[in-house]
């Protein structure tokens, strides 16, 4: 669906790249995640992604539409939440969902809401009712929370029907209500009609979610995965283990093939092993034991650039 | 079809915030009543008698072109502000050309700025400006054309700028010399080559000379206002429209996408 190729971005007057030769894909109906420090190039990508900033090199496709020559293409076949909301304060909700239903063509323009077709009244009603705002939704934008009104974009931005949904930090200051509401919100679309999902976030649990995600920083891609095997890639899962008779457990771990390090305790990693299989080869009576699973988020800052951590 | 859709709903929505922003609609009207009411009217009890012609009402009709050009010149820079509140962003994504949402926003701000010229003529009813049916119409129609062009210079000016704040700081500059070099409050007949050269250069002073020519047409006067045929000052408005049009939405769209 979506396919990245080298692509460089270096902004005028810039030192560096922002984007700095990234190529992934991302398959039809997937939910891709791209995770990386504030900096690390997200918002670039998704600009360039969605035609409105032209990268210095490299080529995309969406939906098999090239970025360069059939931008119009690619513009009807994505939708996209911005980092900072992009709803008109002025105008009601209905008023802002129908200015980009008549934008994409879907309906034609007429004076009023009562004036359009009933075709597109019926959809806004079940809009509204999906979200929960039918008494609310010829009040103004203002009136709304912030949680409202990320679903509300969200619901906007899908009314074209678009193959790519992308969402740029979508809950950069929501609370964590309104964020988990947003995603079981996000999670029902995605059941109901297959859109593709590109996020950028800098929220490790948020990317977890993801079928695939792709860490960047400072422009480059570090790694990119399933968030297991990116975890897997990138710490490895290993057990503590210490016996009242460690030289008989150093010589049984030894004699076992298990590669093991000293420390306060031994330490074993598992090597594709279970927990379970490796505790039971052991026949030294043991007194302590410890499995460390890594988070994703340890694995995540293994992979950045200690400067960027700061 | 579509793209006059997009334009009429992108025009719409400059329509709906102007109505809904009273404080704006008020201000509005504050400063054509100052200049008209006291500048005009404090010139014509100095100067009006040598000068052989009514003041107040020369500088009716320069304040009202003026007032139009203005304000639809500044509300096609507002798509900066726009820009910044990422408004325009959910415009530009859509899959709808750039002129189109250039036209559309030019239309919008005619709608913003047309109301504005209606106040200031019946203000004008109101301290006496003398009218006739024939130059009350003669008044509209030129008042679209004039504010029209308020937006296409907008849009040049548009493209060549950084930033709201940029657009706050250097749009007086641009705009308060051609004030004076269009002949708003002052006639601009017999100026030295120099202000006249630069005079020719303000797109003000055709918006300006063209609702004068349409108001003063017939009167006694016309030969000491008016400096150009009206036909002369539109086909000059025309032709710079499209290049302001096609030169600017170019410019602003290339800066736009290759920052």
């Amino acid at each position: 669906m979506i396919d990245v190729r080298d692509l460089v971005k270096r902004y005028r007057k810039s030192e560096r790249n922002a984007v700095d030769g990234v190529s992934f894909t991302v398959g039809a109906g997937e939910f891709f995640a791209l995770l990386g420090p504030n900096g690390a190039g997200k918002t670039t990508t998704i600009s360039i992604l969605t035609t409105t900033l032209t990268p210095t090199s490299g080529s995309a496709t969406i939906d098999g539409h090239d970025l360069r020559t059939e931008a119009s293409a690619v513009r009807r076949s994505v939708g996209i939440i911005f980092q900072r909301p992009s709803l008109d304060q002025n105008l009601t909700a209905e008023e802002n969902v129908r200015f980009h239903a008549v934008l994409y063509g879907l309906y034609p323009w007429r004076p009023s809401y009562a004036l359009m077709p009933s075709a597109y009244r019926r959809e806004l009603q079940a809009l509204a009712d999906v979200l929960g705002i039918a008494d609310d939704v010829h009040k103004p934008i203002r009136t709304f929370s912030g949680g409202m009104r990320r679903k509300l974009e969200i619901v906007r931005s899908l009314i074209h029907r678009p193959r790519v949904l992308f969402l740029d930090e979508p809950t950069s200051g929501l609370d964590v209500a309104s964020r988990r509401g947003l995603w079981e919100h996000l999670s029902r679309v995605r059941s109901e009609s297959g859109t593709t999902i590109f996020l950028t976030t800098h929220y490790i649990e948020e990317a977890e979610q993801a079928d695939r995600l792709c860490i960047v920083d400072r422009g480059k891609v570090v790694l990119n995965g399933t968030p297991g095997a990116v975890k897997a890639r990138l710490v490895q899962e290993y057990v503590l283990v210490d016996a009242p008779d460690r030289s008989a457990l150093r010589v049984e771990l030894t004699r076992l093939g298990l590669r093991f390090e000293e420390g306060v305790h031994l330490r074993v990693p598992l090597a594709g092993r279970t927990v379970h299989a490796l505790l039971q080869a052991i026949a030294t009576p043991l007194t302590f034991v410890e499995t460390h699973a890594p988070s994703l988020e340890d694995a995540y800052l293994a992979t950045i650039a200690p400067e960027s951590v700061s | 079809m579509n793209a006059l859709s997009a334009i009429l709903v992108i025009a719409q929505r400059d329509f709906l915030k102007l109505l809904r922003d009273r404080t704006r609609i008020l201000s509005t009207f504050i400063f054509p009543f100052v200049f008209i009411g006291l500048l005009g009217g404090s010139l014509q009890a100095s100067l009006g008698s040598v000068i052989g012609y009514s003041f107040l009402t020369f500088t009716f009709v320069g304040v009202l072109a003026q007032t139009i050009f203005q304000s639809s010149a500044l509300g096609l820079i507002s798509l900066i502000e726009d820009r910044e509140n990422d408004f325009s962003q959910e415009i530009f994504i859509s899959p709808v050309s750039r002129y189109t949402i250039i036209f559309g926003k030019i239309l919008g701000e005619t709608l913003v700025a047309l109301p504005q010229g209606l106040g200031i003529i019946l203000f004008g009813f109101v301290i006496g400006v003398p009218f006739t049916v024939a130059s009350l119409i003669g008044l509209l129609l030129a008042a679209v054309v004039a504010t029209l062009f308020g937006g296409a210079f907008g849009v040049i000016v548009l493209a060549n700028l950084k930033s709201q704040r940029a657009a706050n700081q250097i749009f007086p500059f641009i705009l308060l010399p051609q004030f004076f070099l269009a002949g708003v409050f002052n006639p601009i007949v017999g100026l030295p080559w120099y202000l006249d050269l630069v005079s020719r250069l303000s797109p003000l002073r055709y918006a300006v000379d063209l609702l004068r020519g349409v108001y003063y047409a017939g009167r006694p006067e016309y030969d000491k206002v008016v400096l150009a045929d009206p036909l002369t000052n539109l086909a000059i408005m025309t032709v710079a429209f499209a290049a302001f049009l096609i030169v600017g939405t170019t410019l602003f769209v290339r800066s736009e996408r290759n920052r």
